[in-house]
């Protein structure tokens, strides 16, 4: 196929309400055939004075350097959402991730979103200690600088909260942006220590099944992991996108259980006791389980299902008239790769696959985007993900004919945003 | 054991995980922990009671504790104020308006006195004696119709109490198929 007839090809609709095929920024369709032809939106760039004109920052040398880098200032809006806790108890709450303020896999280790039930431990690394006892052959004491010298392995995943998205299953759509609804949500490359490495130094007991995981915080916060977990894909993570944990994020050490519920993966991680049984926490029983319908509940639910959303367009980002729009967002599986996203722009009416932008890696945010022509009319935009497992993001609808609605925790349903004539987008249910 | 050899063995470590079940020659680096070090972190108490220490409260006894201690964040009566509701519900589960409490919902009684003891009162954790831990726990039981005002929790009592929403609880993990 020759590169025009290409061009041609992809500014097909592939799907109702303008959604034009994956591969037509790939392509390089859209620049050779010129903003005015697909109507991209120029206005930007036309209230610039334009060249020559020597802007200020050119006229006199720039900032000397620094030890540590910081964002440039016109950036200093984006920030995590930081939901304010009950009087008195500073620190027992979350913040979220701008995840519309964003783009690509990976989330800045200053805007992951953080969850704490007694707030963040000023952890000197020397004092710190690991701990791990219960059923073994032999309890060991680590070190920090212990813990430095063992061979270290890297991987990119996901965190989630398991409490994500809640208002997906409330009765109204909720006002709020990306972030504000879905941001309990980070990706990062963590590298650390695989946590059997260890467990096989102290010898496990063949009785022990279960790991307790205490954490050096003020809530001391335990959770229960199972053995088979542990020797999996378990990491004693140190380092996040190439530096040190930040303190919000477990610093000196934490654990990283991949795909599963984020509260599971203990921060500032100082004790591992191996036991029979789960200790029933009551952050595994009182918390983190899912009350149905029936008034039973389920637990261990460890997995986050499959799950996308679309990050751009989205609430708090207006439109800027009709013309050539690209539709981005995020899915990610908590069973390892996502296979496929599909984007409906007419409220599920049809579907047209979106292109995933390399690499796609098991447990991962993975980024997708869809070139799509707003005609300027009323659209309720939408993702679905598959993952390799085949499993299919459920709909609102399915969930809550699953679960119910009183559940809190692990919804993945499909939501929408509603992008009206007058650019405002907003959260709708589909 | 030479520096390359550790290097070379935790490696293997690390690449063969978890193709083997076997065990492998880590780096070594962890010291043994003694009895004494570990009794003074081991603070879990199992649903089955391992773990809980010498020591006994009552409900009379944990009331005053709870009013001084906890009551400005829970509410006197642990009806919830600033902070979770720990009482009541009881038959709320399944009704629109589910009131998730101790009484209501928490499958083990053990959980009480682990939780409390590790993180409350949230402003000075881990000040609480073991008696005055087994004496809210008390209290706690007690006001939400669980046990009698003059009976005594310690060791053997507690993972004794049959929970109301024990059996209600269904285990996701691990998969069945
Ligand atoms: C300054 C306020 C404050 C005080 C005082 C306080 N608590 Fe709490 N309590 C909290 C907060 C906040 C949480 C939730 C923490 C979290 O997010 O994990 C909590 C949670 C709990 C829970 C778990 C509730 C649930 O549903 O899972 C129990 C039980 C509890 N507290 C008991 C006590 C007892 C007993 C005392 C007194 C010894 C006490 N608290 C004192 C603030 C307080």
């Amino acid at each position: 196929m020759s590169q025009n007839q290409q061009i041609t090809s992809t500014l097909e609709p592939v799907a109702g309400n303008g959604l034009l095929h994956r591969r037509l920024f790939l392509t390089g369709g859209a620049a050779t055939l010129g903003a005015g032809a697909l109507g991209l939106l120029t206005a930007r760039h036309v209230t610039a004075a334009p060249p020559p004109e020597v802007p200020e920052w050119m006229k006199a040398p720039g900032a000397p350097l620094s030890g540590y880098g910081r964002r440039s200032r016109f950036e200093a809006g984006v920030q995590r959402y930081v939901a304010t806790p009950a009087a008195g108890t500073t620190g027992a709450g979350a913040s979220r991730t701008p995840l519309e303020r964003l783009n690509g896999m990976i989330t800045p280790n200053a805007l992951h979103f953080e969850r704490h039930h007694s707030g963040i431990p000023d952890i000197d690394p020397e004092q710190h200690r690991l701990l791990i006892h219960g059923l073994v052959e032999r309890p060991l004491v680590f070190s920090m600088d212990a813990l430095h010298r063992y061979p270290m392995v890297s991987r990119i995943q996901f965190l989630e909260c398991s409490g994500n998205s809640r208002t997906i299953i409330a009765a109204a759509p909720q006002s709020g942006t990306c972030g504000q609804l879905h941001g309990l949500l980070s990706c990062s490359e963590w590298t650390g220590i695989p946590l059997g490495v260890l467990l096989e130094e102290a010898g496990v007991d063949p009785q022990g099944r279960w790991l307790l995981m205490e954490g050096a915080d003020a809530a001391a916060m335990t959770r229960s992991v199972p053995l088979a977990k542990a020797m999996d894909d378990a990491l004693l993570a140190i380092y996040q996108n190439g530096e040190a944990l930040r303190p919000e994020q477990g610093y000196p050490v934490r654990l990283f259980l991949p795909g599963w519920e984020g509260n599971i993966s203990v921060k500032w991680l100082r004790r591992i006791a191996v036991t029979r049984e789960p200790t029933m926490t009551r952050d595994e029983t009182s918390k983190y389980t899912d009350l149905l319908p029936d008034g039973r509940s389920l637990m261990f639910t460890f997995e986050m299902g499959v799950k996308s959303v679309i990050t751009s367009p989205s609430p708090g980002l207006a439109m800027q008239g009709p013309g050539l729009y690209e539709i981005s967002g995020l899915a990610w599986s908590g069973a390892g790769r996502i296979r496929r996203v599909e984007i409906s722009a007419d409220g599920g009416e049809s579907w047209a696959e979106a292109a995933l932008t390399e690499p796609v890696l098991s447990k991962a945010l993975t980024r997708f985007r869809l070139p799509w022509r707003w005609d300027g009319g009323s659209a309720v935009i939408m993702s679905r993900a598959v993952d390799e497992t085949g499993t299919v993001q459920p709909t609102r609808e399915a969930l809550i004919a699953e679960k119910g609605t009183r559940f809190a925790y692990h919804i993945n349903g499909i939501e929408g945003w509603q992008v009206a004539a007058n650019n405002e987008v907003t959260n709708v249910h589909v | 054991m030479s520096t390359s050899k550790w290097i070379v063995a935790g490696v293997c470590a690390a690449l063969t995980w978890p193709l083997t079940g076997g065990s492998q020659e880590g780096p070594n680096l962890g010291i043994e922990a003694t009895p004494e070090e570990i009794a003074g972190w081991d603070i879990s108490i199992g649903a089955d009671g391992d773990g809980l220490p010498v020591g006994s409260g009552t409900p009379s006894e944990g009331a005053s504790i709870f009013a001084a201690k906890c009551a400005a964040c829970h509410g006197l009566q642990g009806e919830g104020l600033l902070n979770d509701r720990l009482v009541g519900g009881h038959g709320s589960l399944a009704t629109d308006n589910p009131a998730k409490t101790i009484g209501s919902y928490w499958p083990y009684a053990t959980t009480i006195f682990d939780y409390v003891r590790r993180a409350m009162p949230y402003q000075t954790p881990h000040t609480l004696t073991d008696d005055e831990a087994y004496a809210v726990t008390a209290h706690l039981l007690h006001l939400n119709g669980i046990i009698q005002a003059d009976d005594v929790i310690d060791a053997q009592t507690l993972p004794a109490i049959e929970m109301p929403n024990r059996d209600s609880f269904d285990r996701v993990y691990p998969p069945t198929d």
